[in-house]
């Protein structure tokens, strides 16, 4: 039986290097910014976002699972709490909560109650439809596809547009086998 | 927060038992079967060309791994010999031995699965073939000019994983 993985990410997250706070949430606000200019829709950004998340979460998952000494779960439900409890602990310093299990046990809600990606952000009338943390969602779909879930995560919530919370619906479409890559001829 | 890595990495190595270049080669492949990294030590004999001595390598651990699995008394819910599973899933083996060399085997659910042969009477290299995946993360996943799902071209790496090789007892 390969050993249990950690519950909980404040280990990890104690013995890794940091960089400031706020220094990091500058640094994103200016990739938004610049986004913003360049691209000049919205809708766009929010494509742009999720297209940089997905790039990122690619490479995360195998930091992720360097560290963290997480072995195979054994469920959907068993994934998101690992990503809520040590994978936003991780990376983000926050935790989040599950919530929202639909009856399959594919679909269900990450709810951020502390965001450090918002400090200082207030969204200008122009930019009503952008999702400012996209980034994350995107984080989260490229990770869990290279663990072999095929996944569609959404903004539900989100207190830049005035909700009380952060909250993203993650719903697992399908999980995909490992298949021999060669033909027999080649 | 941890965006930008560090080049320390964590944890520290296990501490080796004794001196000695016991390491024949190694081999990474990725999830789709490419051969990220082939890497070689001491190898005289060779009977195949590089390309086929991937391509068979990764089907032996292919087979192997259903086989394992299939095998596997403890287990009630399983699918049948040779029908895909999922990366991870089941149970799988850790090395083997025969009389002139051993293979050790680490697979990560993200489907990375590295590969060390080295000298018969090496002993467990699990915790060694984990500190070589975090030299991967830290050197190749890390690395910005690097992309995903080609072979690697990293100095830095090459030259860390053959000292860390080195001290393998």
């Amino acid at each position: 039986m390969a050993p249990a993985g950690p519950r909980s990410g404040d280990a990890i997250f104690a013995s890794v290097e940091r960089v400031n706070a706020e220094l990091f949430t500058l640094t994103y606000g200016a990739i938004v910014r610049q986004l913003l200019t360049d691209l000049e829709e919205v809708e766009e950004v929010n494509k742009q976002l999720d297209q940089m998340g997905y790039n990122i979460g690619v490479r995360l998952v195998d930091e992720f699972l360097a560290k963290s000494n997480v072995s195979r779960c054994v469920d959907f439900k068993e994934t998101a709490e690992v990503i809520a409890k040590v994978g936003f602990k991780m990376f983000l310093g926050v935790t989040a909560s599950v919530t929202n299990w639909d009856a399959e046990g594919t679909c269900c809600s990450i709810v951020l109650e502390d965001n450090p990606l918002v400090d200082f952000v207030e969204l200008p009338d122009t930019c009503q439809g952008l999702y400012y943390c996209n980034v994350l969602s995107g984080v989260i779909r490229g990770a869990l596809e290279m663990v072999s879930m095929k996944t569609e995560v959404t903004w539900a919530r989100d207190m830049l547009r005035g909700d009380d919370a952060f909250e993203l619906q993650v719903k697992l479409l399908k999980q995909v086998p490992e298949e021999y890559p060669y033909k027999d001829d080649e | 927060m941890q965006f930008f890595g560090g080049s320390e990495i964590s944890p520290s190595p296990p501490a080796p038992t004794a001196s000695g270049n016991n390491a024949n080669m190694m081999y990474v492949f990725n999830r789709n079967g490419v051969c990220l990294l082939y890497r070689e030590w001491n190898r005289p004999l060779r009977t195949l060309n590089p390309q086929q001595d991937h391509k068979l390598m990764f089907g032996l651990l292919f087979s192997l791994k259903s086989l394992t699995a299939k095998m596997d008394p403890t287990i009630a819910e399983k699918g049948n010999l040779g029908v895909p599973q999922l990366p991870g899933q089941g149970c799988s083996f850790h090395s083997f031995r025969t009389n002139t060399y051993k293979l050790s085997f680490m697979e990560t659910p993200s489907g990375i699965k590295l590969i060390l042969v080295t000298h018969p009477r090496t002993g467990d290299l699990r915790e060694s073939l984990k500190y070589i995946y975090n030299l991967y993360v830290e050197y190749v996943v890390k690395n910005p000019l690097y992309s995903p799902g080609t072979p690697i071209r990293s100095e830095l790496f090459n030259t860390s994983l053959d000292q860390y090789v080195r001290s393998i007892a």
